[in-house]
């Protein structure tokens, strides 16, 4: 009985927790056209730019680097293997095709999701603490027109814009790989790239950068809203948010992924 | 008679079963100042909190301009809230914004008054308080008594009608404190709020309450004039006005747990 229980209490508790992500996504939705220029509230646009420098420009040494090292140890470590067949051209359709599928995406969203997500964890969980939320509310503010959705518009914006970067610099990095061993110029290897990569593969990586950057800001700013307590319960947010949003990035991953090669199977 | 602003009625609040308030009843009148007090932990906050619809009570009604905060639609709650100001304990000013942009923001996100209309009106509340020439300023360079100030500026920013303080005075020295009295004492006579402070601050209650009411353990055991309260022969009221210690060392349950630590429980005669 007692095992029943832990059971039903972890559903109990996991659905909740997904409600609420899903609560806190529509209200995001209902908001964000207020976030536009021209036509939205006054100067909410502004923090909206201001949170796209925080995420896109901000982040975008660290994933240039991160993306230039992976694309050169995938190129690596396929030509090792592939040069024993002679085929060693084909590490270009693996950096190419590997890149904008999957590691593009998915690198640029751990490495946003370490960045961001813990701070969005952390500013939001201070928010919390020093009761800033709290006086929202009496001053007839909605924390989340005001707080979560410019963060969401944001991450909606540069995660697709960052995933597009690593693509690039990552199969570049496959590029000087190739020079260095088989004397490929640039412009040949671009172009047995973009022969390989096909449009859907990009598509499908940008779309799921977009999922990733729902599941990035929702997890983040709600364990800030669930904030209990103090300093510590702040440190605490910071670090499961990146926890689980790193999961649920990892799983969406596998899901999304699942359902894409299900579909181009045919 | 008088319109009454605030009516809390059977307010009952339980965390985990644990009762914090129990059946508290209270009528706050228009443009009176209602000082709340009570020892640490006697639930002041707690009420505070449902008084401006922070959070749901288990049962019992708050009616804020006879309107129930706990049943009234999402837009009569915003509605209702508009007409009220809160400063809090830990003032809540948001640190990423100057003092200047935390008292405009209310103005900025409830009404479609110009800009310059907006600084005005800004410059207008700070200087009110005495921040006239600090609007620049972030929370992080001021002292405790110029946030309490800024707080309250802020929260006078739409001129409201109810204006709630918790624990003004708290951690100011009583210099600052006695400015911050004043300051409460010039916006009700000034704009004649509806002021309710939560304190346990016994000179400052004196010098700015109309009313003042006792919360004792979850329960409110007087609601009185200053007159009144100060004559209150409650052995619990005497002992907060006489500034009388419990007697914790002597109580039962703490000589019962010493003697657990100790290894005595079976030594008990």
């Amino acid at each position: 009985m007692n095992v029943l229980d832990a059971i039903g209490n972890a559903v109990i508790q996991g659905l909740a927790y997904v409600g609420g992500l899903t609560m806190q996504f529509l209200s995001e939705l209902r908001d964000s056209p207020r976030m536009l220029p021209l036509m939205g509230r006054r100067g909410r646009w502004k923090t909206a730019m201001q949170q796209m420098a925080a995420i896109g420009v901000d982040g975008l040494p660290i994933i240039t680097i991160m993306s230039v090292c992976a694309g050169f140890i995938l190129a690596m470590q396929t030509g090792s293997e592939l040069r024993r067949f002679g085929a060693l051209q084909y590490v270009m359709d693996v950096v190419g095709v590997g890149f904008t599928r999957e590691i593009g995406p998915l690198l640029t969203a751990l490495i946003v999701c370490g960045r961001s997500g813990s701070a969005f964890s952390a500013e939001i969980g201070t928010m919390v603490v020093t009761s800033e939320i709290d006086a929202m509310k009496t001053m007839a503010i909605d924390p989340i027109e005001l707080v979560l959705t410019p963060k969401y518009i944001a991450a909606m914006i540069t995660l697709p814009c960052l995933t597009i970067m690593s693509n690039t610099f990552g199969i570049l990095a496959g590029a000087v790989f190739m020079y260095i061993t088989t004397k490929i110029r640039l412009a040949m290897y671009l172009r047995y790239v973009f022969n390989s990569i096909e449009l859907h593969d990009v598509l499908t990586g940008l779309l799921k950068s977009l999922i990733f950057a729902t599941i990035i800001v929702n997890v983040g700013c709600m364990e800030g809203l669930r904030v209990r307590g103090g300093a510590d319960a702040v440190g605490r947010s910071a670090t499961s948010g990146v926890v689980r949003s790193t999961y649920l990035v990892i799983l969406a991953d596998a899901f999304f992924t699942a359902i894409f090669y299900l579909v181009h199977k045919d | 008679m008088a319109e009454v602003m605030i009516s809390v009625d059977g307010l009952t609040v339980e965390y985990e079963g644990k009762r914090v308030l129990d059946g508290v009843s209270l009528d706050i009148q228009r443009g009176e100042v209602m000082v709340l007090l009570g020892g640490s932990g006697s639930g002041k906050t707690t009420m505070l909190r449902h008084i401006i619809g922070l959070e749901r009570p288990t049962s019992g009604t708050v009616r804020v301009r006879g309107i129930d905060i706990n049943r009234c639609s999402g837009e009569e709650l915003m509605a209702v809230r508009r007409t009220m100001g809160v400063a809090f304990q830990e003032c809540a000013l948001f640190n990423s914004m100057s003092i200047e942009e935390n008292v405009e923001l209310p103005i900025h996100e409830l009404t479609n008054l110009a800009d310059p209309v907006v600084e005005i009106m800004t410059y207008m509340k700070l200087a009110a308080v005495g921040l006239g020439e600090t609007g620049k300023l972030m929370p992080q360079e001021l002292s405790g008594g110029m946030k309490k100030r800024a707080a309250v500026a802020r929260a006078t920013a739409l001129d409201p009608e109810i204006l709630v303080f918790d624990e003004p005075s708290a951690g100011l020295d009583p210099i600052v404190a006695a400015g911050l009295d004043e300051l409460i004492l010039f916006l009700k006579h000034a704009f004649e709020m509806t002021i309710l402070v939560v304190s346990h601050e016994l000179a400052s209650a004196f010098r700015i309450a109309d009313r003042l009411a006792m919360l004792d353990r979850g329960s409110l055991i007087a609601v009185d004039s200053k007159d009144a309260f100060r004559a209150n022969t409650n052995p619990r009221i005497r002992q907060f006005l006489d500034r009388v210690p419990d007697p914790i060392a002597e109580s039962a349950a703490v000589q019962a747990h010493i003697r657990e630590l100790a290894g005595l429980t079976g030594a008990r005669t």
